[in-house]
């Protein structure tokens, strides 16, 4: 393959004829909170893994919504579970319970086996 | 049609002088498809019989520096003047510029002193002081593919071959891509305005093509000045021709037809890119997909030569296409000049493939 100095850019249009929007049903179902978040960002502002890594909750979430599920599971990993975005999101979301569930709904989706 | 189309479809066409022309040519399109400009005026002139003047004078309009931020539009509206001063020189009020670049920056510059009267003036100024020229506005300005459309049914007299595969009787599949600059700026000098752009449609249903609508038909092609003059930023430019091509390639196209410059040059060249960078190729062969003007389509129907069109200069090789037409033509004449001299031929890509053994 050739190479001339620039690369042929990805579009970042959401596809939603392929996307898969009925799983975030399925998340709602188990998490009914997670339907009040406005994606504010507080959970992401005061995420201490955040601190250390690139992992964007707010962004994880938004993704899922849209039925963008790519390296998602893997972003997933980087939390550690603490809850502080539960104790400052404003809507009152069960921000925890949504990463916990949203790696189940994931597996159930083969997008990656959780261990354990 | 109803009375009620009718009146709303009247709402979107535009005026297209029936002769008298001021040939305006393109500063690119000349190298690229050397074979359009020339097929255009003998179409006029030999076919139509119309007068259209082809003048040695004429420059740039200045439309690439422009775009790209090196030139004001005080001195385009003033290097535009100089253009209608020619124009008026020859005692002609039909101006035909042959890019839609152009054609885009001259519908500005009307619009322009429409609207701002002093700005007229002050070009009328900046024109008298440098060069001593004065200048009358055209009363009429039409993009060379405004004729042929104008005229499609009088050529279809004349044409030998169809837009049919001959083999099949089936009616070819066309993508039309019309440039941003023709209709998207100024949408009442496009036939068929913004919305409806009916220019390139129109001569393929008529001459018995389909015309293809897929979902990114009205997206650009990718030639946006800034992002291909910085090698950096090409990656945007090729990306958007990406686009287009991966949405079109599900309704096999047998070829694209277009009215301006920049979109026949990126969406024919940059399939090579895309092929030897990624090793994608959007028809069933690897060969691409044909990308014609306006002019060579004409030209061919009319029974014109393949390599006096200019053919042989495209990125994607189109025998697959002449085939389908049934139009016959000599390979050994491919790269032969009007010399009757061997011109060379280009390099054999490595992922692309083409005809000529390079």
């Amino acid at each position: 393959m050739k190479h001339w100095g620039f690369k042929i850019s990805k579009p970042r249009v959401l596809d939603f004829d392929t996307a898969n929007l009925d799983a975030y049903n399925r998340l709602i179902e188990k998490v009914p909170s997670a339907h009040r978040c406005l994606m504010c960002g507080a959970c992401t502002a005061t995420c201490t893994a955040n601190l250390h890594t690139e992992f964007n909750f707010r962004n994880c979430h938004l993704m899922f919504r849209r039925g963008q599920f790519d390296g998602l599971a893997e972003e997933l990993d980087k939390c550690m579970l603490c809850g502080k975005c539960k104790l400052v999101c404003p809507r009152g979301v069960n921000t925890r319970a949504i990463i916990y569930n949203l790696r189940i709904v994931l597996s159930d989706l083969n997008y990656k086996k959780i261990e354990s | 049609m109803d009375n009620k189309k009718k009146y709303f479809w009247n709402e979107y066409q535009k005026e297209i002088a029936d002769d008298n022309y001021y040939y305006e040519r393109s500063c690119i399109r000349q190298s690229f498809f050397p074979g359009s400009e020339t097929a255009f005026l003998k179409i006029l002139r030999d076919e139509l019989g119309k007068t259209i003047i082809d003048d040695q004078n004429q420059h740039t309009c200045t439309g690439i520096g422009y775009h790209s931020d090196v030139v004001q539009f005080d001195t385009t509206m003033t290097i535009c003047a100089r253009l209608f001063s020619l124009m008026t020189d020859k005692e002609l009020k039909n101006f035909v510029p042959s890019c839609v670049t152009s054609f885009g920056i001259f519908t500005e510059v009307f619009e322009t002193w429409q609207e701002f009267p002093e700005e007229l003036e002050k070009a009328r100024n900046f024109l008298r002081k440098a060069t001593g020229r004065e200048f009358n506005i055209p009363e009429n300005i039409s993009h060379p593919s405004d004729i042929i459309y104008k005229y499609r049914k009088e050529l279809k007299q004349k044409m030998k071959y169809q837009l049919v595969n001959h083999k099949t009787g089936k009616p070819l599949r066309v993508v039309e891509h019309i440039g941003c600059h023709y209709g998207k700026i100024f949408t009442k000098h496009a036939v068929g305005g913004a919305e409806f752009p009916q220019v390139l449609a129109g001569m393929i249903e008529e001459w018995g093509g389909e015309v293809i609508d897929y979902p990114e038909r009205r997206h650009c092609c990718g030639f946006g000045f800034r992002q291909y003059l910085v090698m950096a930023n090409r990656g945007y430019s090729v990306a958007n021709t990406k686009k287009k091509f991966e949405s079109m390639e599900p309704y096999k196209p047998d070829f694209v037809l277009t009215n301006c410059p920049g979109c026949t040059m990126f969406m024919d060249r940059w399939q090579y890119t895309i092929a030897e960078m990624e090793g994608k190729t959007y028809d069933e062969n690897g060969m691409g997909i044909p990308v014609l003007t306006y002019e060579e389509l004409t030209g061919l129907l009319l029974g014109y030569n393949p390599w006096d069109l200019g053919l042989q200069v495209h990125q994607i090789q189109s025998e697959a296409l002449l085939d389908k037409l049934g139009i016959p033509y000599d390979p050994k004449d491919k790269f032969v000049g009007k010399s009757g001299k061997f011109i060379g031929q280009p390099e054999k890509p490595e992922i692309l493939k083409v005809d000529y053994d390079g």
